[in-house]
């Protein structure tokens, strides 16, 4: 087998060419013109000034949990665990006890998610047959210096949900 | 006699903090700001004081600031005096060559607004400015690191070749108008052709100007000619081992360096502080044209700027072919040129 060399050809640069002024102009205007456009009006900058102003996130996109009330606001959570079972990071604990009323079986009493494991994927929106979490705030998760701060608890969960009058096991809540 | 320290010293105050140093920090801040413009970023606007932001004008503030906080580190084996003195030998000749740029006209008969009146004029200037390329050469020498040396060599084959080609397009403009005194080269280019056109450098020398700009870039070793600091080969090049304050004089003058190759080119081919259709003695006529003088550093320190982000880095030794087989070159050509008009027009 022979190997095939193909000799490319290359075209003589003219002494116009090999001083580039031609294209060093260009280059100067293309740059003055990106100077003066973004000094006159600032839109067009593809950075932002992070803090400040944010970009609209997609409606879908995950961020911080939250947890659900119902109508009374009470928690939605039945403490069933399929949230905490579906998870592949493990990052949510979850204590139950028993309901005080007759309609629901159990109402955790501790609730924890761990932001340093949580991957963020959804499965725990997506198991929770109450839509009791919800990944919808829009917010990232908040930088912490230490490590049980990142483990937000079952007050500032409800504190962050809203009121959900979703369909709950058939019934109406 | 004190009194006339003391107006001394306040002049030397006056141009030389509040120009020069203000100025290269001013000019560090505008860099930032203006390559993020031109990369379509936001860029340094976030410093702020008591809430008071300035545009980001206070980030020079808040980088001296840090600056000064920063460990001042020494590698083990450095020569510690060179490694000490370097950047002041690198920092004070831009600042020294600042002596014979007039800012202004003279007030009164008095040289105010120029500090070194002296008979060498430009010739002072330039050598002054060559000085610093001992600092450079030193610091790379004296840190004890390979790509400072590297540095250091690339530093001083390159203010070489480009000395050579910096006098070469001045001479242009010493001959045309038979001086080099930076006052009567302004006097010089004030005059009119026919009652309209003045007679700036850069009209009567235009290829001089070309010249003087590709060489000013080199000497103040920015892109595309950044080859003693290139830092994806070199780290930082000759001040790779310096940190705080020390580096910061490398820094600024750098920054100096920048506004020092715009003055001067101002001086000579943008008719220094000269308007046309302007001249007396009244305070706003001065005042105008010390504006000019700014303004027109200002433009070309622009320039500069938009040259640097916009070329990429040349090859070191494309960037001694271009120093001496073109520049030197069509120098001389130039040279040769303006002697024969001037001959056949007298």
């Amino acid at each position: 087998m022979t190997a095939r060399i193909v000799k490319v050809k290359r075209r003589e640069m003219a002494l116009s060419e090999r001083l580039f002024l031609k294209e060093i102009i260009r280059g100067l205007l293309t740059t003055n013109r990106h100077f003066w456009r973004n000094w006159v009006r600032r839109k067009d900058t593809a950075t932002l000034n992070y803090p400040e102003e944010t970009r609209p996130y997609p409606p879908r996109w995950r961020g911080l949990h939250r947890l659900m009330h119902r109508a009374d606001g009470s928690v939605r959570c039945v403490a069933c665990m399929l949230c905490a079972t579906h998870c592949p990071a493990a990052c949510i604990e979850i204590d139950e006890a028993e309901h005080p009323s007759i309609d629901c079986e159990k109402v955790p009493t501790r609730f924890d998610i761990d932001l340093l494991k949580c991957i963020f994927c959804g499965l725990c929106e997506e198991a929770c047959p109450c839509d009791a979490i919800r990944l919808d705030t829009g917010t990232h998760a908040p930088s912490v210096t230490c490590r049980v701060d990142a483990v937000i608890e079952m007050e500032e969960l409800l504190s962050r949900g809203g009121l959900s009058d979703a369909q709950q096991g058939g019934e109406d809540t | 006699m004190a009194e006339y320290l003391l107006w001394v010293v306040a002049r030397v105050l006056l141009l030389f903090l509040v120009f020069c140093l203000g100025g290269g920090a001013v000019l560090s801040w505008v860099e930032r700001r203006m390559s993020a413009l031109i990369q379509d970023r936001v860029g340094p606007v976030r410093a702020s004081f008591l809430g008071i932001k300035m545009f980001g004008l206070l980030h020079p503030i808040a980088d001296g600031i840090k600056m000064l906080f920063k460990e001042d580190f020494v590698p083990t084996r450095a020569d510690r005096v060179l490694f000490f003195f370097a950047p002041i030998i690198s920092f004070a000749p831009p600042l020294i060559a600042f002596l014979a740029i007039p800012f202004g006209p003279p007030i009164g008969g008095q040289e105010v607004l120029l500090l070194g009146d002296t008979q060498m004029g430009v010739l002072f200037l330039l050598a002054a400015a060559s000085v610093g390329i001992y600092g450079h050469t030193l610091a790379g020498w004296s840190s004890n690191n390979k790509f400072s040396l590297l540095g250091a060599l690339r530093t001083s084959s390159q203010l070489f070749s480009y000395e050579v080609g910096l006098t070469l397009s001045l001479l242009g403009v010493f001959m045309v108008y038979g001086t080099i005194i930076p006052q009567q080269l302004i006097a010089g280019q004030s005059e009119l052709w026919w009652g309209v056109v003045p007679r700036w450098g850069i009209i009567t020398q235009p290829v001089g100007f070309l010249l003087f700009m590709v060489a000013s870039i080199a000497e103040t070793k920015r892109a595309p000619f950044d080859l003693p600091e290139a830092d994806s080969e070199l780290i930082a090049g000759y001040s790779t081992e310096y940190s705080s304050m020390r580096f910061a004089l490398f820094f600024l003058s750098e920054f100096v360096g920048i506004l020092l190759v715009a003055a001067f080119g101002a001086v000579l081919f943008l008719g220094g502080w000269h308007v046309p259709f302007l001249a007396g003695d009244q305070w706003w006529i001065i005042a105008i044209q010390v504006c000019a003088f700014l303004g027109k550093t200002a433009l070309l320190v622009y320039l500069q700027m938009l040259v640097r982000w916009t070329l990429p880095r040349m090859r070191i030794d494309q960037v001694l072919n271009l120093g001496w087989k073109f520049l030197l070159p069509i120098g001389l050509a130039n040279v040769i040129a303006t002697a024969v008009v001037l001959l056949l027009v007298s």
